[in-house]
C-alpha cells in the first residue's frame, strides 16, 4: 500500500520557499540540532550587548496560542520574539472563542487571517499543530502537544547540557519521574539519542510507557540507578493528567520516598535538571533544587536564546528541512 | 424468526455469462452461466439461452453470493446527517451487500418493539439491500435493566447487543444469556473492560509509549472475552464476539470452541490490514474501537479468519460527520466507515499478496455472517432468491471522497488505489448496483 498522507500539504501549490515547521525531534537531523544549538550561542553573545534587541525579524508576526498553561515556554517565546524585532500577539485558551466552544480549526483559521508568519502553539492534543499547519500559512513551532512533544524544551536542555559539560556526546542521562505524561521526556529521549548521550528512564512502573525502550533508551524502577549518571533530569508528578482513581501510584509521600530526588541520591558532581514548574518536597528535593550543582536556572535563560533560534532559523533560508505532513507506511 | 426488511421492487431478470461462479458453501467453482428469473436463479449451465432477458458479459469475472455484513451503523434513528437507511444500503449495494445488521445504538436506542417497528416501517420504503436490526441488550444501554426481549424477538430483532458499550455487570450478562434463551436469538458481545481501557486512544505499544498517546491494552478486550464465554459456557448458550483485535482474545476463542463452546466471531478489514503503526499518521480515520493492534495481533486475525475460528467479515461501518472527524486525534470519536471499501480492501491485502484464498474471503463474507445469526444465506443454487455479487479482480480503482454513497467519509482508505471491483449487486432478486 502507498503512503497515507494526514496532511493535505502536497495537495497546494508549493510555498516559495518551502514551509517549514517544528512540530517533534524527529523532525530534526543532527546537523540541524547543532545548527539551531550554534544560533543560540550567536545570540546569547548579542544579549550581552547593552542594546538586546535584534533587527532581524522586523515586520514579521509571531502568534503564540496558549490552551494550556504556561509561565515559562509562553513568556520566553514572546521575549524571544520581541528581542528579535517581531510583532507578537498572545491568545489564550481562556477568555477567548475557545470558551464559546470554537473549534481549534476555526481559531486557527481566524488567526491565519493575520497572515502570521509563525503560530507557536500550545494544545492538550498530539496533532493540533498539523491541523494548524494544514489550515494556515505560518510556519507551526509545537510548544507542546499533549504527552507527545515539547521540542524546544529539548532544545534547551541540549543547550543547557552543552553549556555545562562542552559536550553532549558520551554523556549519561537519567530522566526520572512521571514518563508517561510527560512531552518533555519523549522530546528529550529522542534528542539526547540524536547527539549521542545515553538515557535510563526511572519511574514507578506504571508511568514508565510499556514498550518505550524502542526509543533507544533503558528503563528502570530503582531510584539508585541516578547515581551512575551525569545528568539527572527530575519531571514533575503531572497530576492534571491523571485520571481519579488511576492509581499510579499509592501517594505522593509514597512516591516521594522512593524516587524523590535527594541530596543522598546523588553523588557529587552530578548536575541536575529539571523543566519547570518543581513540585519542592515532592520531585525534588528542596536542598537539590537550590544547589550550586542544579541548572535549573540556567535552563530558563537558555530557552530563552534557543527560542531565537528556532525564530530566526524557520524564518530564515536556513536548512532545518522539516514537514507537516507525516507519510506513513501501512502494513 | 429473525426478519430482514428490504424495499419491495420489481425483480430482475437476466443472464450472467461466463463468469467464474464461486460458492464455496455449494462447492462450485467454474465457469457458469447463470439465469435469473424475476429475482429467482432458475438454471445454471453452459450457453444458456437469453430468452429475452437482459445478458450480463461475466467473461473475466466472479460471480458469488452477495455479501452479509454482521456489524453496521446505520445512525438512523438520532444522526440521519452522519447515515440514513437509504444512504447506508445503497453504500452497502456498491460495496456486494445483500444484507445488512444495524446496531442498535441509535438516538433513541433499539431497545423498544416500538422503535424497532418504526425502524422497520421505514426499512420497506428505502432499504435497498436487506436490513436486519440487533435490538440492546439493556434498555438505554445503560447496562442496568434488561429490554423485552421477548416481544423485541417478535418484531424480528436479529439478536441483542449493547453494541459501542460494553455489557460491564457481569450479573447481567448473566442474566441476558438466561433470558435470551427464550428467544433463539444471539447475543453479540462488545468486549471491552472500561475500567482498562479508560483514557486509551490506541492501542498499548511501542507506538503510544512514542506518541504519548494513551494506551489502550489488548487484556481491555481479552478479559472481557473470557468473562463472557465463561459465561456462556455455564448457561450453554451461544455467543458472538464482535469485532475482535486482539492475538489474546483469539487464543481463548479458539479453546473455547474447542471445548465444545458454542462461539461465534468477526474481524473488521481494517483490523486485518493496519496495525498501530498507521496511528504515527495521526489521521482521526485511523481511530477506531477496539483499536488497531499489533502486527502479532493482525497476523493472529487474519489466521484464525483463514481457518475460521473467526467465521465472518464485519465492516463495523460507523459513520461520522465530518466536523467531528477533523480535530485532533485524542478529540476525534472512534469508527470508521467501510461498506464500500471492505471487499476491495481485503482482496488488495490478503488475497493478492497470496494470505487468503479468494473463496475463504468469499465465504468469511457471506456464509460466515449469515450462519452466525442464523439467517439463510445467500446461494447459488436454483430456487434460490438471488442474491449475488459480480466482481472484476483485475479491476483497480482509486477510492475518493466524491465517489461514496455513504452520508459520511471518514474512510481510513482515501486516495488508496485498490485492486478489485465489485461490480454489480443482486439483492433480493433486484439489481441494486451497477458499476
Amino acid at each position: 500500500m502507498g503512503d497515507l498522507h494526514v496532511m493535505r500539504d502536497d495537495l497546494r501549490p508549493p510555498d516559495p520557499p518551502a514551509r517549514r515547521h517544528l512540530i517533534s525531534i524527529t523532525d530534526l537531523t543532527r546537523e540541524d540540532v547543532e545548527r539551531l544549538l550554534g544560533t543560540a550561542r550567536s545570540f546569547e553573545r548579542s544579549l550581552e550587548r547593552e542594546m538586546k534587541k535584534l533587527p532581524t525579524l522586523r515586520g514579521r508576526l509571531v502568534v503564540n496560542v496558549f490552551y494550556e498553561s504556561s509561565t515559562r515556554t509562553s513568556s520566553s517565546f514572546e521575549l524571544a520574539a520581541k528581542r528579535l524585532s517581531a510583532d507578537t500577539m498572545s491568545i489564550k485558551a481562556s477568555g477567548s472563542a475557545v470558551d464559546k466552544g470554537e473549534s481549534l480549526k476555526d481559531t486557527a483559521i481566524t488567526l491565519g487571517a493575520y497572515d502570521p508568519d509563525v503560530i507557536v502553539l500550545r494544545h492538550p492534543h498530539i496533532g493540533a499543530p498539523q491541523l494548524v499547519a494544514r489550515v494556515t500559512e505560518a510556519r507551526i513551532v509545537n510548544a507542546g502537544d499533549g504527552k507527545h512533544q515539547h521540542p524546544t524544551q529539548a532544545l534547551l536542555d541540549l543547550y543547557t547540557i552543552q553549556e555545562s559539560f562542552g559536550r553532549i556526546e558520551g554523556l549519561h542521562v537519567a530522566i526520572v519521574g512521571d514518563i508517561l505524561h510527560s512531552r518533555v521526556a519523549r522530546s528529550n529521549i529522542q534528542a539526547l539519542a540524536l547527539l549521542g548521550a545515553r538515557v535510563t528512564l526511572v519511574g514507578p512502573p506504571p508511568l514508565l510507557p510499556r514498550g518505550i525502550e524502542a526509543m533507544g533508551c533503558e528503563t528502570t524502577t530503582d531510584i539508585e540507578a541516578i547515581g551512575a549518571a551525569d545528568v539527572v533530569y527530575i519531571l514533575r508528578m503531572q497530576q492534571e493528567r491523571m485520571q481519579e482513581g488511576a492509581n499510579y501510584v499509592p501517594s505522593l509521600r509514597e512516591y516521594t520516598a522512593r524516587w524523590g530526588v535527594t541530596p543522598e541520591r546523588l553523588r557529587p558532581g552530578q548536575k541536575v535538571m529539571h523543566p519547570g514548574p518543581m513540585n519542592r518536597g515532592v520531585e525534588i528535593d528542596p536542598r537539590v533544587a537550590d544547589a550550586g550543582d542544579a541548572l535549573i536556572e540556567t535552563q530558563v535563560r537558555a530557552g530563552l536564546v534557543v527560542r531565537m533560534a528556532v525564530l530566526y532559523d524557520l524564518l530564515t533560508t536556513g536548512p532545518a528541512a522539516v514537514k507537516a505532513e507525516l507519510p506513513v507506511k501501512v502494513a | 424468526m429473525p426478519k430482514l426488511f428490504v424495499k419491495d421492487a420489481p425483480k430482475e431478470s437476466l443472464v450472467v455469462r461466463g463468469a467464474r461462479v464461486v460458492d464455496p458453501v455449494e462447492g462450485i467453482d467454474t465457469q457458469l452461466d447463470v439465469k435469473i428469473d424475476s429475482g429467482t436463479i432458475a438454471e445454471l449451465g453452459s450457453s444458456l439461452p437469453a430468452n429475452g432477458h437482459r445478458v450480463v458479459d461475466g467473461a473475466g469475472l466472479v460471480l458469488a453470493p452477495a455479501f452479509v455484513d454482521p456489524h453496521v451503523h446505520l445512525r438512523t434513528p438520532g444522526r440521519e446527517d452522519e447515515e440514513t437507511i437509504a444512504s447506508g444500503t445503497q453504500a452497502a449495494a456498491a460495496g456486494g451487500y445483500c444484507a445488512i445488521l444495524a446496531m442498535p445504538n441509535t438516538e433513541p436506542v433499539v431497545d423498544s418493539a416500538a422503535v424497532l417497528g418504526a425502524l422497520a416501517e421505514q426499512a420497506r420504503a428505502d432499504a435497498e439491500v436487506s436490513v436486519g436490526f440487533l435490538a440492546a441488550i439493556s434498555k438505554g444501554q445503560a447496562g442496568a435493566e434488561l429490554t423485552e426481549m421477548g416481544e423485541l424477538a417478535d418484531e424480528g430483532a436479529v439478536g441483542f447487543t449493547d453494541d459501542g458499550r460494553p455489557v460491564v455487570a457481569t450479573a447481567l450478562m448473566w442474566r441476558a444469556l438466561q433470558y435470551s434463551s427464550i428467544t433463539d436469538r444471539p447475543l453479540a458481545v462488545h468486549c471491552e473492560d472500561p475500567t482498562l481501557s479508560r483514557g486509551g486512544h490506541m492501542h498499548e505499544g511501542a507506538v503510544s509509549a512514542e506518541l504519548g498517546i494513551g494506551g489502550w491494552p489488548s487484556i481491555a478486550e481479552s478479559v472481557m472475552v473470557e468473562r463472557d464465554l465463561a459465561l456462556a459456557e455455564y448457561e450453554g448458550r451461544p455467543l458472538h464476539l464482535m469485532h475482535l483485535s486482539a492475538h489474546e482474545s483469539v487464543d481463548a476463542l479458539r479453546r473455547a470452541q474447542a471445548e465444545g463452546i458454542s462461539a461465534t466471531a468477526e474481524v473488521t478489514p481494517h483490523h486485518l490490514v493496519l496495525t498501530d503503526e498507521a496511528v504515527r499518521s495521526l489521521d482521526p480515520n485511523v481511530k477506531m474501537n477496539p483499536p488497531l493492534g499489533s502486527d502479532h495481533d493482525r497476523q493472529a486475525l487474519i489466521e484464525a479468519l483463514r481457518v475460521g475460528t473467526i467465521s465472518c467479515v464485519a465492516t463495523d461501518h460507523a459513520p461520522h460527520a465530518r466536523h467531528e472527524k477533523d480535530v485532533p486525534f485524542e478529540a476525534a470519536p472512534f469508527g470508521v466507515t467501510g461498506l464500500e471499501t471492505a471487499f476491495s480492501a481485503l482482496y488488495t491485502h490478503l488475497v493478492e499478496p497470496g494470505v487468503l484464498e479468494l473463496p475463504t474471503l468469499l465465504e468469511r463474507m457471506s456464509a460466515g455472517p449469515a450462519r452466525a445469526y442464523g439467517l439463510e444465506a445467500p446461494r447459488v443454487a436454483v430456487g434460490a432468491q438471488a442474491n449475488l455479487v459480480l466482481l472484476d479482480p483485475g479491476a483497480s480503482w482509486r477510492v475518493t471522497e466524491d465517489a461514496f454513497r455513504s452520508r459520511s467519509m471518514n474512510s481510513w482508505l482515501i486516495g488508496e488505489t485498490l485492486q478489485g471491483r465489485v461490480c454489480a449487486t443482486i439483492a433480493a432478486g433486484r439489481l441494486v448496483h451497477e458499476g
